[in-house]
């Protein structure tokens, strides 16, 4: 019988994960950028939260909607200033142009803020534990499990039930035809970024619960799980991303429990060993791409 | 003198250094159904593309209604009302059916109107109903290609574009699609149909332009084009003589 502690908490880790890897897969799937700004929204999260918290003593609900609403402004401004001026040159251009906009932003709060780590009060009863039939855990878990899930539903939703969310889904499979069908190219991309950050100042509120402070480099860890769990799970489709994410909690909390403690900190070295496997025998990940990229012609 | 609906001027684009079209000009009046044709690699696709707004011509201007749509966006384009079916059909393959022509009216969406086009559609193409929940991708090829027109008819252009509909398609369907252009033609619609197949095209259309190099090598009406179609394939050696045999 599966250890019902265990359990909650592959599924918190797993929903975390899963919507890093889907913030990330969003952009991917319309611009084919794999975008390395994207750790650095969950970092201006983390200090919009310290702002809002720690300057402006706000409660800590309005101190998590500023957090998410500056991951969100963040992502949308780097489209239009950084991303939206080279995106007809090259593939090439738009990924130098993203560890430009990384550096750029991990550099401005270093000399505007501090290189140092500033402390996050997030609300004490996050780190509150409950028991659910004897298993114990913090309530931070279950939070995180039900916002991933009420999160993918409502995109979900979203993205098959309006016009927008068709045409977004349009553009990933075909980016110059969903254009000829009138759909403004800006339109889609800016609301792939507007997700993407929302997607990352959530997901911000819960990584960075766990250690309840923010640094400037705090975006690289997150960055580099996401990316991690979208080569498992799939870059092609945002279900390969949530699976992924999932996949990889399971994979983390597995390894967490079966090495020996004294291998337990070369558990990131299994992490990717097993993403190198994945690149050698399953180069498309866990959920292949729709037929379209199989059909000829 | 009236405006021609369509007007292209020393048209000239290019594929990075290489050059595509070499000073095209063509005009295409209201209610005419015009074919553009030419073998493979002769700038017929490029032509469209550029009016489309999908590439930025290098030279030349493009007059759609009386207004400059030289370097406009596809998107503005759409909403000047050009559409274009484009090579290769191009359907959402991931998308159901309804969600392809949803989109197709997106530019110009109006609730009672797109429920009235949908009829329409279904009686067109009865097909297309029954498969209305279907992922775009599962359809057979001519489906895609009856999809992919219906698609670029929601919007109600004033121009249709068509480039290679018959392409890669059966007999049969071909003959299908045909018949259709020509009832889209006769219904009023003005198209520019882009094709390889010069014989059957020249069946149904008004007058064509022939295309070679880049550049336009002869225009005229069916019967001029018959004749010099004849000379052409001799020039040009063109290898399929059924495309090009001219029939009495």
């Amino acid at each position: 019988m599966i250890d019902l502690e265990f359990a909650i908490n592959t599924l918190s880790l797993g929903s975390l994960y899963a919507l890093l890897a889907l913030g990330l897969v969003l952009v991917y799937g319309i611009l084919k950028l794999v975008n390395f700004a994207y750790g650095e929204y969950i970092m201006i999260a983390g200090y919009g939260m310290y702002f809002a918290a720690t300057v402006l003593h706000f409660p800590w609900w309005v101190m998590m909607l500023l957090g998410v609403l500056a991951a969100v402004v963040t992502s949308y401004l780097t489209e239009l200033a950084a991303f939206r001026p080279v995106r007809t040159k090259s593939a090439n251009a738009l990924i130098v142009t993203s560890f430009a906009v990384s550096i750029f932003l991990q550099n401005a709060v270093m000399i505007l803020v501090s290189p140092r780590a500033r402390a996050v009060p997030l609300p004490g009863f996050m780190s509150q534990t409950v028991s659910i039939a004897g298993a114990t855990t913090p309530v931070r878990n279950l939070m995180v499990i039900g916002t991933t899930a009420v999160l993918l539903v409502v995109l979900s939703v979203l993205m098959k039930r309006t016009v927008l969310g068709m045409a977004m889904r349009a553009a990933a499979d075909n980016f110059i035809t969903t254009r000829l069908m009138g759909v403004p190219a800006n339109l889609v991309i800016s609301t792939a970024f507007i997700i993407s950050g929302f997607l990352a100042g959530v997901a911000s509120i819960f990584w960075i619960g766990r250690s309840a402070s923010v640094d400037p480099l705090t975006g690289a860890a997150p960055l580099l799980i996401a990316f991690i769990a979208v080569v498992m799970g799939g870059m092609h489709s945002p279900t390969g991303a949530v699976v992924g994410g999932f996949v990889y909690g399971l994979l983390f909390n597995v390894l967490s429990i079966t090495l020996p403690a004294s291998m337990i900190s070369y558990r990131d070295a299994f992490m990717f060993v097993i993403v190198v496997l994945f690149l050698l025998f399953r180069p498309e990940g866990i959920v292949r791409g729709g037929y379209t990229e199989e059909r000829v012609g | 003198m009236t405006m021609p609906m369509l007007s292209v001027e020393n048209l000239q684009a290019s594929y990075g250094v290489v050059r595509a079209l070499h000073g095209v000009s063509l005009e295409v009046d209201e209610g005419e159904l015009v074919a553009l044709l030419g073998v493979n690699g002769a700038g017929k696709s490029t032509t469209l593309k550029s009016i489309m707004g999908v590439l930025r011509p290098v030279k030349g201007t493009i007059t759609f209604m009386g207004a400059d749509i030289t370097n406009k966006t596809p998107e503005y384009i759409v909403k000047k009302g050009i559409s274009l079916v484009p090579e290769g059909r191009e359907i959402f393959g991931q998308l159901t059916v309804q969600e392809n022509l949803r989109l197709g009216a997106f530019a110009s969406y109006d609730r009672e109107r797109y429920k009235a086009d949908l009829k329409e559609v279904f009686e067109l193409f009865p097909i297309l109903e029954q498969r209305l929940h279907q992922p775009g991708g599962l359809l057979s090829g001519g489906e895609q290609q009856m999809l992919a027109i219906a698609r670029a008819l929601m919007s109600h252009p004033k121009l249709l574009m068509l480039d290679e509909p018959s392409l890669g398609l059966s007999p049969a369907m071909t003959d299908q699609i045909f018949a259709l252009i020509k009832r889209l033609r006769e219904m009023g619609s003005t198209i520019l149909l882009v094709e390889q197949n010069a014989e059957r095209a020249l069946e149904i259309v008004d007058r064509a332009y022939l295309l070679a190099n880049g550049e336009v090598e002869f225009s005229g009406d069916v019967e001029e084009l018959r004749r010099k179609i004849d000379i052409a394939s001799v020039y040009f050696g063109d290898e399929d003589p059924s495309s090009c045999e001219v029939q009495s």
